[in-house]
């Protein structure tokens, strides 16, 4: 178990390793000059070579990125070419926003969802399983951002009842962050549910037909007993994936959503950097964002071995 | 090999029939389930009539398709939801069909136990086989969890899996297919049922395997008195453990009797076919006699006798429109069939 832990944090170092030379490369092909964009009007040529030369950008390309990785493994992703301040940090400030939101839109997600989809697969063919159908349907093909909107015209706008946008750290006062985090989590929220609710039906309805469930009615179990003991300890491993990668996006994509409500998370600082061209804050947004998606993989993998006796670690 | 006390014969004293020896454990009478499929109602089965009593086994025998599985999963209200299930069957002396699902639950948890084909797919793979063998006597016998795992030990060693102890808190996939198969059983005697139902119990097995399993099944009831229905395509494995036999064909019994009777003299064209279909060891190496054509579909049964299209001895009009009724040939020897007797020689 610690072997497989450590063997496969190795793993994913190289993989991030991988991740940060794709980004880099990516950068030098995208068109402007990040030392003339920080500059702006202040622009003359002595500020912009000091600049240039500051940022290391005069040196060569493997020069340029042997120096990143060498102080990434320390923990410093640079600075802003915008702010001055450490990239590092401006992420980590940015964390627990993201986070915040992608767990309570997961949170969301799932407590609409399982039991919408374990009850639309055991009442198969039921008028509940008929409208969860639809729900699904609905929330995979409406936009979050609109749902967004329609969310901020109706309970900002006409209702008055929530904030349209901002954020209050949840340490800070747990009510105005509850208040400002439902809009936005709903709305990213629907479509995961969607998702989920599609995912657990098919999943459940499955392992419904397996022989060992039939085996289980035959004992004369209670039908709840054969739903909770037999069929859903089978049916939710699939569905820990599909959770964990849910998750792992949300921390790395809700832009639009976070746009929108003025959420200042990681998205809406991936947003900001590509605007101002500041490439150090956004290779290092992008790093976390994979680190994220590594670590979740991880996870999942772990917790598999946990509820799937058949799957080891080693 | 620490086993279980030895229950009275067929449990009776358990059950709802207590202290009648004599009364049938299983009976069923006139069963007809019909499954309603895109394609219109398919009879899955017509009809069929038997019962078996404490220590005694009854063999199902026919094609897949013939109805014989769908006979016992209908009886004991484990049909699919989309089944229509007629007629009246009566475990221990108690009217099923008439009962609410949960009381029936109760009744299949606690005195049938069922064997099924695939020992491969019928366990769970996230629970150990010890849970799972000893759920049922929490669930009816009022066991603490502590002592049904006892229980599951005791019935691990009853059924021959060496180490009981210690397998017990394995998972199936760590046990090979045989001794899956061994544990289906164990699972299956938890309540000290008054009937086994084996549905094909050998024929994912291999050999060696089938022949343990067989002799298993046999030692057991010898033991425990315990009636068993055992549903084969096997005929070779009918002639060592049943004492009375049923051959299905199309949702129908086609003949029935003691099983000396039917196979010494088999009356129905049918088990004639199946019969010298059987591989002879004497001329191993040759093509074995087949029966030409397809089993009937159950949406399109034919009026008459539904063996009649594959019929080697094709008698005459009646067997094509009219249903030949279910006749004695001899006592305790019946059969269903315009023709019976040798009349294909």
């Amino acid at each position: 178990m610690t072997r497989f832990v450590l063997r496969r944090l190795l793993q994913s170092a190289v993989v991030l390793l991988g991740v940060t030379l794709v980004v880099f490369l990516l950068l030098q092909l995208v068109p402007g000059d990040p030392v003339r964009v920080a500059l702006g009007t202040r622009f003359d040529q002595q500020t912009y070579d000091a600049l240039r030369e500051r940022s290391g950008l005069d040196r060569p390309l493997v020069a340029q990125y042997v120096s990143y990785v060498g102080h990434a493994l320390t923990g410093d992703l640079g600075v802003s070419f915008r702010s001055g301040q450490p990239v590092t940090t401006i992420v980590l400030e940015r964390l627990p926003a993201t986070l915040s939101l992608a767990v309570t839109a997961v949170l969301l997600a799932l407590l609409v969802a399982f039991p919408l989809g374990v009850l639309s697969a055991v009442r198969s063919g039921s008028a509940l399983d008929h409208a969860a159908r639809v729900f699904s349907q609905f929330g995979v093909s409406v936009p979050d951002f609109w749902m967004g909107i329609m969310g901020i015209l109706l309970f900002a706008g006409v209702l008055g009842w929530l904030p349209p946008s901002g954020y209050v750290a949840l340490t800070e006062d747990p009510a105005r962050w509850a208040s400002h985090v439902i809009l936005p989590a709903t709305a990213v929220g629907l479509v995961t549910a969607s998702i989920l609710t599609r995912f657990i039906r098919s999943s459940v309805l499955e392992v419904l037909s397996e022989d060992y469930v039939r085996t289980a009615e035959a004992k004369g179990l209670r039908a709840r007993v054969v739903v909770v003991r037999h069929v859903l300890r089978n049916a939710l491993i699939p569905v820990v994936t599909v959770v964990a990668v849910q998750l792992a996006s949300l921390v790395g994509g809700v832009i639009v959503i976070e746009v929108l409500f003025a959420w200042p998370g990681v998205g809406r600082l991936t947003y900001d950097a590509v605007q101002a061209r500041d490439y150090p804050v956004l290779q290092g947004a992008v790093l976390f964002v994979a680190a994220l998606f590594l670590l979740m993989n991880l996870l999942v993998d772990v917790l598999y071995a946990r509820l799937d006796p058949r799957i080891g670690l080693r | 090999m620490s086993s279980t006390p030895p229950p009275a014969a067929g449990v009776a004293g358990t059950g709802p029939a207590a202290g009648d020896a004599d009364a049938p454990v299983l009976a069923i009478e006139d069963l007809t389930v019909t499954i309603g499929t895109r394609r219109g109602p398919a009879r899955a089965v017509a009809g069929v009539d038997w019962s078996v009593r404490a220590g005694q086994t009854l063999a199902l025998v026919g094609e897949s398709g013939s109805g014989k599985s769908m006979t016992v999963l209908a009886a004991t209200g484990l049909a699919p939801r989309a089944a229509r299930v007629t007629g009246r069957v009566r475990l221990l002396g108690e009217e099923l069909t008439a009962l609410p699902e949960p009381r029936r639950r109760q009744l299949r948890g606690r005195h049938v136990g069922f064997v099924f084909q695939d020992p491969m797919t019928s366990l769970n793979p996230v629970l150990t086989v010890g849970r799972q063998v000893s759920e049922a006597c929490e669930e009816h016998l009022g066991m603490t969890r502590r002592q049904a795992r006892d229980r599951a030990v005791e019935l691990l060693d009853l059924v021959g899996i060496p180490l009981p102890g210690r397998r017990v808190e394995e998972y199936p996939h760590q046990f090979s297919g045989g001794m899956r198969q061994r544990v289906v059983i164990a699972m299956a005697l938890a309540c000290e049922p008054a009937l086994l139902i084996a549905d094909e119990p050998t024929t994912a097995l291999d050999v060696t395997t089938q022949a343990q399993i067989v002799e298993l099944v046999a030692d057991l009831r010898r033991r425990l008195g315990t009636a068993v229905v055992w549903i084969t395509h096997d005929l070779g494995v009918v002639a060592g453990v049943a004492d009375t036999v049923a051959v299905m064909y199309g949702g129908r019994i086609v003949e029935r009797g003691d099983v000396d009777a039917v196979f010494d003299a088999p009356a129905h064209p049918y088990t004639r076919a199946l019969l010298a279909a059987r591989p002879d060891p004497q001329h191993a190496g040759g093509d074995l006699p087949a029966i030409a054509g397809a089993p009937p579909s159950p949406l399109d049964l034919p009026p008459g006798c539904a063996f009649w299209p594959r019929c080697p001895v094709r008698g005459d009009a009646r067997c094509e429109h009219e249903l030949p009724p279910l006749v004695p040939v001899a006592p305790g020897h019946e059969v269903r069939t315009f023709c019976p007797g040798g009349e294909d020689a």
